[in-house]
């Protein structure tokens, strides 16, 4: 498992997911806190391509061994892709969680939201 | 106690929590005591109303069976290491219990060639409702749709569920004794998010489930299918006729009647459903040394981990009923399954003709049955019962009873324990009972 990171180029929500910006397209994850309190992952329940995400809530499902949670979405939008690799390889999330455990990508409805989310640092600040 | 809290008496201790106005101010009209002695006589006089099945010829079915239990079934089931059926919470500690489901789970799914089953639900109509809950849960449509073929008990417990967790439950009636065809493709559209068919159906009739399952292919529907296990031996199972979930009642896998339960109700699925089903799930490991040994698994799905977002609130399988099914398929056998069936097969088709030959009896339908079918009596229904009952032989069910539609049917079941030689006495007696009927009603005419 990768060591505790937590990049300067992402957007994040304090329920311990990320957003990285591409123009009017994002694409979101959760957070290195958020899977090290996971644990292992061995399953994921994507949405489906088309679903409307809203800032603060639910949009997926991830399986751990101890738990299932809940994943929030970040900022609001359109669900344009989703990370089908995840379905054979869930340790993604765990290995990589900015990387390869990426789990969609989101056409954004709202510029105005992002000024909602927190950088790194302040992320960072929440957790201690 | 009381003097600690600062009352005098129990019954200060309600006046002043309980408003007068609210409280009964009578004894509540019960008998008087009765000493032990008088209450177990009076016990076995209530138990001697009943009518066993041991003590009449019966051909009563409707979705649960007078099958023979073998002994080693009952030799089993008392052995004090399966007598607690609770699954532990520490599970793995109850190493042969765990073995247990896990093996009846590969019955299930090899019956019902479904790859994945849990380790059963209460019985056969919970298991219905909760299949529509797992359709709730995989897509969210807002709409079941099922045949008004599925037991009644199975439809009324589904009615239930889905008025707690809002699906709207749409029936599709019978035609010639089987779903009207027309009907169902037409009820079914892009908000459907289940579909529930029974085989064979209430009415005993083999169903076209293929034509059933295909109807939904364009539509987001989980097909579930609620089978009677006992003709698998010669039905095509559900997993190869488009049936994503299979369901059923268990009670005629080596339970008895006992009095209508308590049974258990079998759960299996495709793989797309697997952390969607309710109940436990017995999986087989290794253990640090390499042997084989069995653990309970996928319980993120469940509600000691899961909270209000489980799966199922029912964690407590039947699995003493499920070991007595176990016990009972592995005492059939792959072959005995097939024979019993046959033999099943070859005895309603006696039995239908026979009794169709009897004057005021007629077929309800004409469709293929394997173990069960209905007729149509010209003359009431519940009386016909009532005449053969009085000369030692119960003919079936009155399907008016639950169908409106049906108000002159009687639905007749074979199991192994009804010869020719029964069968036989039942057209003789059938046929005095509904001529004494037509008599008595021509004479008051």
């Amino acid at each position: 498992m990768a060591d505790a990171s937590y990049p300067d180029d992402l957007l994040y929500h304090p329920e311990h997911d990320w957003a990285r910006l591409d123009g009017d397209t994002a694409t979101f994850g959760i957070t290195w806190f958020a899977q090290d309190a996971l644990g292992e992952v061995v399953f994921v329940d994507p949405p489906e391509v088309g679903t409307r995400v809203t800032m603060g809530e639910p949009y997926a499902e991830v399986e751990s061994v101890k738990a299932v949670s809940d994943v929030i979405a970040p900022l609001s939008g359109e669900i344009v892709e989703v990370n089908t690799g995840l379905a054979d390889k869930p340790e993604a999330i765990n290995e990589d969680p900015y990387g390869e455990g990426w789990l969609v990508r989101v056409k954004l409805s709202d510029d105005g939201e992002r000024d909602g989310l927190l950088d790194a640092a302040g992320y960072t600040a929440t957790l201690s | 106690m009381l003097s600690e809290i600062g009352v005098r008496s129990l019954d200060e201790l309600f006046d002043r929590q309980i408003p007068a106005a609210v409280r009964l101010q009578r004894p509540l009209d019960l008998p008087a005591g009765m000493a032990e002695q008088d209450v177990y006589e009076h016990l076995r006089a209530l138990a001697a109303r009943n009518t066993s099945a041991e003590d009449e010829i019966s051909f009563l079915g409707a979705g649960m069976y007078d099958h023979y239990v073998p002994a080693v079934v009952d030799m089993l089931m008392e052995r004090s290491e399966f007598l607690t059926p609770y699954t532990p919470y520490q599970p793995e500690i109850s190493q042969g219990g765990l073995q247990v489901m896990f093996e009846y789970q590969t019955a299930i799914s090899e019956l019902t060639a479904l790859p994945v089953s849990n380790a059963s639900v209460y019985e056969g109509p919970s298991a219905v409702a909760a299949a529509a809950y797992l359709a709730k849960l995989a897509n969210g449509k807002p709409k079941v749709v099922v045949s008004r073929g599925v037991h009644p008990h199975a439809r009324a417990a589904l009615r239930t569920l889905a008025a707690g967790y809002g699906h709207e439950v749409v029936e599709v009636g019978l035609r010639d004794g089987v779903t009207d065809a027309a009907a169902w493709a037409g009820a079914i559209d892009q908000d459907t998010g289940a579909v529930i068919f029974q085989q064979p159906n209430f009415l005993g009739a083999v169903e076209d489930a293929a034509a059933l399952a295909a109807a939904a292919k364009d539509s987001p529907a989980v097909v579930v299918g609620s089978y009677d296990p006992i003709p698998l031996g010669i039905l095509k199972p559900p997993g190869e006729v488009g049936v994503d979930v299979a369901v059923g009642e268990g009670q005629s896998l080596g339970n008895r009647l006992d009095f209508g339960g308590p049974s258990f109700g079998y759960f299996a699925a495709t793989d797309a459903y697997l952390r969607r089903m309710p109940g436990r799930i017995a999986g087989e490991t290794h253990d640090v040394d390499g042997k084989r040994g069995f653990v309970l698994t996928l319980q993120t799905r469940e509600q000691h981990i899961r909270r209000e977002k489980a799966t199922s609130n029912i964690c407590t399988a039947q699995a003493l009923n499920a070991l007595a099914g176990v016990v009972y398929l592995t005492w059939l056998g792959r072959h005995g399954l097939v024979e019993l069936g046959e033999l099943l097969l070859q005895r309603t088709h006696y039995a239908r003709e026979a009794l169709t030959a009897v004057d005021g009896v007629e077929a309800l339908h004409e469709q293929p049955v394997v173990r069960e079918f209905a007729l149509r009596l010209d003359a009431p229904v519940d009386r016909v019962i009532a005449r053969c009952q009085d000369a030692g032989i119960n003919p079936g069910f009155a399907i008016g009873r639950e169908y409106d539609e049906y108000p002159d049917g009687l639905l007749v079941a074979l199991t192994e324990r009804r010869s020719k030689e029964h069968i036989d006495r039942l057209a003789d007696i059938l046929g005095a009972a509904v001529a004494a009927e037509r008599h008595s009603a021509g004479v008051s005419a």
